[in-house]
């Protein structure tokens, strides 16, 4: 069943003659997020990836505006178009039923405010419950991310972490809300690939376990390979294809996927540079 | 065998680590432990290692960026650590570096051309007409087209300013270049066309390299051997294609079954190490790797391993030395290699 529903998605900003000529920046984006599935979104910086998520959830830039297309939200009451939602509704989304996980987990996170008000935070606004309350179902976020020492862990503030450790309660945070999708842009970019795989399971485990859907947005390709069920490419504002995970790696139909793939340095497949030296060696 | 032109031996980087209004000493962090590394001239060595590990120090203080606590640094049969001012300076022009970040290492406000230019007049006697057409010898040794000189970095790409970064470093004409994550802020498609450039110029101006890098892709592209570092120290030291094939420390065998593959079919077997890399300000007894090891056995918390000489097999010929520091090396294997079969 569908979950997410993005259609004929195109996002323009002010020309050089300013808000007489838009220029699409995104153009016709189409995916569909299935309940449970965890989807891919790549493409290489400035291919529009991250603006299309942003439109998602109503964040695009104030000089930015969506010229056409819908983004259709599955739900108990029916579907919603998320496009045609009020700020107040959209604030309900937002956190609630869609969590947001960043690529900078230092910088998405106040250094000046402990983990547990933060956390507080983010459950309070979505759910109405007790300070106390909320400081337990802090804990409950944290321990479901296998964060150790988790109520220990409140009092901290975001400096005493390290990035994986901060990455783990940013998805706390995501999950705040009780959200069905997770919207997860270059989350383990900025780790180490050893904490890289670590989050990548608990994104797995985040989908087995309470039936996520996860719309990942990513530039690698091993990433993809590893987690995703479903992937579609972007190259400069549009997607250029879209595929199960196993289709695309087997038979990439796009030139520009084949090409995507081809730059994948792989362990275990040597470039012909390094190759001929050895030869001559 | 050519005789090493890079000799480390025996370095340590201590930092004190002050506490309270009388910053006291408090404690000691050991950024390097006791590190030994030769690279011959001609040679790529990589140092690979999660962040912390002390890979970026190593770097630095091989060109003496940072100074060592102590140790000895011969290059080319001199101690870099017993230099000090003009002397060390002279010999900058023999050693370069290019850095992590195309964006904060080069100078907002100066052109191209003279920031290719600089090293140029501090290190050789070059005129202004001579210097200018230096940097245009550079600029097409990169393959920077000639009119980018005349540009600012803002107006480069990543993947360019990466190359005049380059062109900056081999500038004097150095015989080693340390390279620490010379693609790690590029996208996919442009790291390819920089690590290509990076091994012809090394064949063209027979450089020695000593690359810094924590994706192992890369690192397979470059390096001769590879050194794998964790917590200040080198656990694992061998030839690229044999470390790859057959990686004997447990560390070596989770960092590279951790690299995402891009094949749908291989995402099981992978190794998920627990925990992250201790603090090397209270680092754990015995074997520093131990309290994630997946085969840690009562005498790896006991017993520091040093790094040692491994035997090689029966009718196997040992051209170099495979070092390892782990009492029970070789028993994990990353997913796809199995009883010392390489991947197809």
């Amino acid at each position: 069943m569908t979950l997410l529903a993005v259609r004929g998605l195109t996002i323009a900003f002010p020309g050089f003659a300013g808000e007489r000529s838009w220029r699409p920046v995104v153009r016709g984006v189409s995916l569909a997020v299935e309940r449970g599935e965890i989807f891919g979104l790549v493409g290489e910086s400035g291919s529009g990836k991250t603006l299309t998520a942003l439109a998602i959830l109503g964040l695009l830039p104030p000089n930015a505006r969506v010229t056409s297309g819908s983004v259709e939200l599955q739900g108990a009451e029916g579907t919603v178009d998320l496009l045609a939602l009020g700020p107040r509704e959209l604030r309900r989304v937002r956190g609630g039923r869609i969590g947001l996980v960043f690529q900078e987990p230092a910088t998405a996170l106040n250094p000046a405010y402990t983990l547990g008000f933060q956390i507080v935070e983010a459950v309070r606004a979505h759910r109405t419950l007790s300070r106390h309350e909320a400081r337990d179902e802090a804990v409950r976020l944290l321990d479901r991310v296998a964060m150790p020492d988790a109520r220990r862990r409140l009092d901290d503030y975001p400096h005493q972490l390290s990035g994986g450790q901060r990455q783990r309660v940013m998805i706390a945070m995501a999950l705040a809300g009780g959200p069905d999708l997770l919207l997860a842009d270059e989350p383990t970019t900025a780790l180490d690939v050893t904490l890289q795989a670590q989050i990548l399971e608990l994104l797995e485990d985040l989908r087995r376990d309470l039936g996520l859907s996860v719309l990942l947005i990513t530039h690698d390709l091993g990433v993809v390979a590893e987690t995703c069920d479903r992937v579609a490419v972007m190259r400069a504002g549009e997607i250029v294809e879209e595929a199960a995970v196993e289709a695309l790696f087997r038979a990439p139909a796009h030139p520009y996927t084949r090409a995507l793939l081809a730059a994948v340095p792989r362990l275990g497949a040597l470039s012909p540079v390094v190759e001929k030296r050895e030869e001559r060696a | 065998m050519t005789p090493p032109l890079l000799v480390i031996a025996g370095l340590r980087k201590e930092y004190a680590v002050r506490r309270g209004a009388l910053r006291r000493r408090t404690g000691t962090l050991r950024a390097l432990d006791g590190v030994d590394l030769e690279v011959a001239a001609g040679e790529c060595v990589a140092l690979v290692g999660e962040s912390g590990s002390g890979k970026t120090t190593l770097g630095r203080c091989a060109v003496r960026l940072i100074e060592p606590t102590a140790g000895r640094i011969v290059f080319a049969g001199e101690d870099l650590a017993a230099l000090a001012g003009h002397e060390l300076r002279r010999r900058r022009r023999r050693f370069q570096m290019v850095f992590q970040d195309p964006y904060g290492s080069l100078d907002p406000r100066q052109r191209v051309a003279s920031i290719v230019a600089e090293p140029l007049a501090i290190h050789t006697p070059l005129d202004r007409a001579g210097r200018a057409a230096r940097v245009a010898e550079l600029l097409a040794l990169v393959g920077l087209a000639a009119e980018l000189g005349d540009r600012y970095p803002h107006e480069l790409s990543g993947g360019q300013r990466q190359r005049v970064g380059i062109a900056r470093a081999l500038a004097p004409g150095p015989e080693l270049l340390v390279a620490d994550e010379p693609v790690s802020s590029l996208d996919v498609s442009v790291r390819g066309q920089v690590l290509a450039l990076l091994a012809d110029l090394r064949q063209r101006l027979g450089l020695t390299l000593l690359l810094i890098a924590h994706d192992m892709a890369a690192v397979e592209q470059l390096a001769d051997r590879v050194a794998v570092m964790y917590l200040g120290r080198i656990v694992e030291l061998n030839r690229r294609a044999e470390l790859f094939r057959r990686p004997l420390h447990p560390y070596t065998a989770s960092l590279l079954s951790a690299v995402p593959v891009p094949d749908p079919g291989r995402r099981r077997d992978r190794i998920v190490l627990p925990g992250e890399p201790p603090s090397p300000l209270a680092p754990p007894s015995g074997c520093p790797f131990h309290p994630r090891c997946p085969s840690a056995r009562p005498r790896c918390a006991a017993e520091r391993p040093p790094l040692a000489l491994v035997a090689g097999e029966v009718g196997e010929v040992e051209e170099c030395g495979r070092m390892v520091a782990c009492f029970y090396p070789g028993e994990l294997s990353p997913r796809g290699v199995r009883n010392g079969q390489g991947p197809s």
